[in-house]
């Protein structure tokens, strides 16, 4: 006989067990999301408070500048987007509206240090990067992870990273004015554009900007190195 | 909109997980009659019906001796018991071996040429005319109390046959070790089938019959290489009762190799298929009781869902190391400059891997009840380890060729 008590019980149980997983994983990922978003509201501050600075430099020297200018959290940021694109418990308009807001404090950031660059001489190495989601590109991973390695090893180098087919005004003006052609992956180093797939040696032959850093960091390296040798 | 993909592995999920919820339940319904069992049954026995086991062997030289010794060791009275060996065309030394036991008044043989495992069994049923009938594979052995262990549900009139545990006969390599722990899960599902009435399998290996049901049922048949199977099916469309005794317990010696197990289990698999189509009318049919209503078909599904389960874990993982390869070729290793840190945000909180891990969690709470069950104590043994880390990659490979030789008519060999 059908004790058809038993599978209702059983059917319940499970859709309880369905329905907290559906639950919990939404919960977690709107505190992810949110997470992202507090993230978003202190680089955004960190921008606005560089741009005040920047604004009061008309009165003060270029020398009040601090090295920590610059927003620090942008790279993480990136990371966490990145993670989040790829994974399907995030709502997706709210998972967009990050986005469209982390690529604007981008531009941002790199107006910013444009501007200072321009005032003050500093010369920081930065890279604007563009690639696609839209059509399989497989480069462009690639040259994800060259980059990630890039900034991994040098911590001062920025990197702007940018979804080319992404419908914010703002990148739009900015392929417009690099003219920055569909062919993805595409960099712009010290306004020069490369396209394609180069690896982490070939742009620290190539580019000029990063042999700069790359002989910093041998002479930053070579000092530690001599400073040890002689406490020792 | 939920796409297709998404659709069939959250189906898939909850199936698993409704089987493993409702396998629970049937547990903690059933566990004080468990308890009576082990203390109870097979003792103060008032009746002793008289029984025939057969023994059908096909190239068996090795272990046959054996099995006839653990059958004429059972504790039964000698006059109310005997054994049927038939040679089904032996190539080897089986025929010698048997001829050492010819004169034990207990036992007899009977000689054929080869026509398969059922054909042995039908041979012998001719011969049966005792109350009870059963038949122990060639390649197992049986404990000595298991025939008390079974006789007595046969009180119960409307029982028709008894099906007993089996246990992997002392295992050595790795894989004798997975099927160890394989096994014990088997006893623990077919106890908790006999309390459902859903038992599909009256297995090779000492299930005892009423000799009347093949009078009234027929003798057996090929089944698609799965002639315990088969007689199951067809006694349980006639609302024949199948009971299981955990405490009677058989040995049976795996195979020790990957081929012989693939090759064992496509025939199992396939054989399941094959007669779950014959016996198609039972499925989703209220009449049949759960085993049509639920257990013929969930049993079915299962084979699907497990081999859909595998093929994504399959990609996820194989996309995984492709990614890493892909990073490391473009990279290098590249781990000194970014030490491991820890941030939650990157821990997989998405439900399905929630899910999962609610169904792995209660797979091993059954594998714990499992081994309880079998072995009286839960202990952790190197069998437990090979079974999780083994068994999921090995089961899809005899799952998905028997799937495609029911699909495109292809016929399995039975050895």
């Amino acid at each position: 006989m059908i004790d058809s008590k038993k599978y209702i019980i059983a059917f319940a149980i499970t859709a309880v067990i369905f329905s907290t997983a559906i639950f919990v994983s939404n919960i977690l990922g709107q505190k992810k999301l949110e997470d992202t978003r507090a993230i978003e509201d202190r680089v955004a501050l960190d921008i606005l408070s560089s741009e005040t600075q920047f604004a009061l430099l008309e009165e003060t020297s270029c020398s009040d500048i601090g090295p920590g200018f610059l927003s620090k959290e942008l790279g993480s940021l990136g990371k966490k987007l990145s993670y989040a694109g790829n994974q399907t418990e995030f709502n997706s308009n709210d998972l967009e509206y990050l986005k469209r807001s982390y690529f604007l404090l981008e531009i941002k950031d790199y107006l910013l240090m444009k501007r200072l660059t321009e005032k003050c001489g500093i010369k920081p190495t930065f890279i604007l990067y563009f690639y696609s989601t839209e059509d399989a590109c497989e480069d462009c991973e690639r040259m994800g992870y060259v980059l990630t390695a890039l900034r991994d090893k040098y911590p001062d180098l920025r990197v702007y990273s940018f979804d080319y087919h992404f419908d914010v005004g703002a990148i739009n003006t900015l392929v417009s004015i690099y003219k920055v052609k569909p062919d993805l992956p595409a960099m712009i180093i010290n306004a020069q554009t490369y396209y394609g797939f180069h690896s982490v040696e070939d742009l620290e032959d190539t580019v000029p900007a990063l042999q700069k850093l790359a002989a910093a960091r041998a002479k930053a390296l070579e000092t530690a190195t001599t400073s040890s040798e002689r406490t020792n | 909109m939920i796409d297709i993909q998404t659709f069939i592995l959250y189906g898939s999920i909850f199936i698993s997980l409704f089987f493993e919820v409702f396998l629970l339940i049937t547990y903690l319904e059933v566990r004080e009659e468990l308890d009576l069992e082990e203390k109870y049954l097979g003792k103060n026995i008032k009746w002793f019906p008289t029984v025939t086991i057969i023994v059908p062997c096909f190239n068996e030289e090795h272990t046959v001796s054996n099995t006839i010794k653990s059958l004429l060791n059972l504790d039964y009275p000698k006059e109310k018991f005997s054994i049927i060996a038939v040679d089904d065309g032996s190539t080897d030394r089986t025929r010698r071996e048997l001829a050492k036991f010819e004169d034990h008044p207990q036992f007899s043989v009977l000689s054929k040429e080869n026509g398969g495992k059922y054909t042995a069994l039908n041979l012998a049923l001719e011969q049966v005319g005792s109350e009870l009938v059963g038949c122990l594979d060639a390649d197992s052995f049986v404990n000595p109390d298991a025939l008390k262990k079974i006789v007595p549900f046969f009180d119960d009139a409307t029982i028709k046959a008894v099906t007993p545990s089996i246990k992997v006969f002392e295992p050595r390599s790795v894989l004798q070790y997975i099927q160890k722990i394989e096994y014990s899960w088997g006893i623990f599902l077919r106890r908790m089938l006999s309390s459902l009435g859903a038992l599909y399998v009256t297995p090779g290996p000492f299930s005892i019959f009423r000799t009347e049901i093949f009078r009234e049922l027929g003798a057996y048949r090929e089944g698609h290489h799965t002639e315990d199977l088969e007689m199951a099916l067809r006694m349980q469309k006639r609302r024949y009762k199948i009971v299981n005794s955990h405490g009677a317990h058989v040995y049976t010696i795996a195979p020790t190799r990957l081929r012989a197990l693939y090759k064992q289990r496509v025939r199992w698999t396939y054989g399941f298929l094959n007669n779950a189509i014959d016996y198609r009318e039972m499925f989703f049919n209220r009449k049949y009781g759960n085993i049509g209503f639920f257990i013929l078909p969930i049993a079915t599904i299962s084979i699907f869902s497990a081999l859909y389960l595998f093929g994504n874990m399959l990609w996820n993982g194989l996309t995984k190391v492709f990614n890493t390869f892909v990073k490391f070729q473009t990279v290098g290793l590249n781990w000194k400059n970014s030490p491991p840190s820890f941030d939650w945000y990157f821990l997989n909180t998405s439900t399905t891997s929630f899910l999962i891990l609610t169904t792995v969690t209660l797979t091993l709470i059954i594998l714990y009840l499992s081994l309880r069950l079998s072995d009286g104590k839960f202990k952790i043994t190197r069998g437990i380890f090979y079974y999780v880390l083994i068994y999921g990659f090995i089961a899809p490979l005899w799952l998905s060729r028997a799937v495609f030789s029911t699909v495109f008519r292809k016929k399995v060999s039975w050895r």
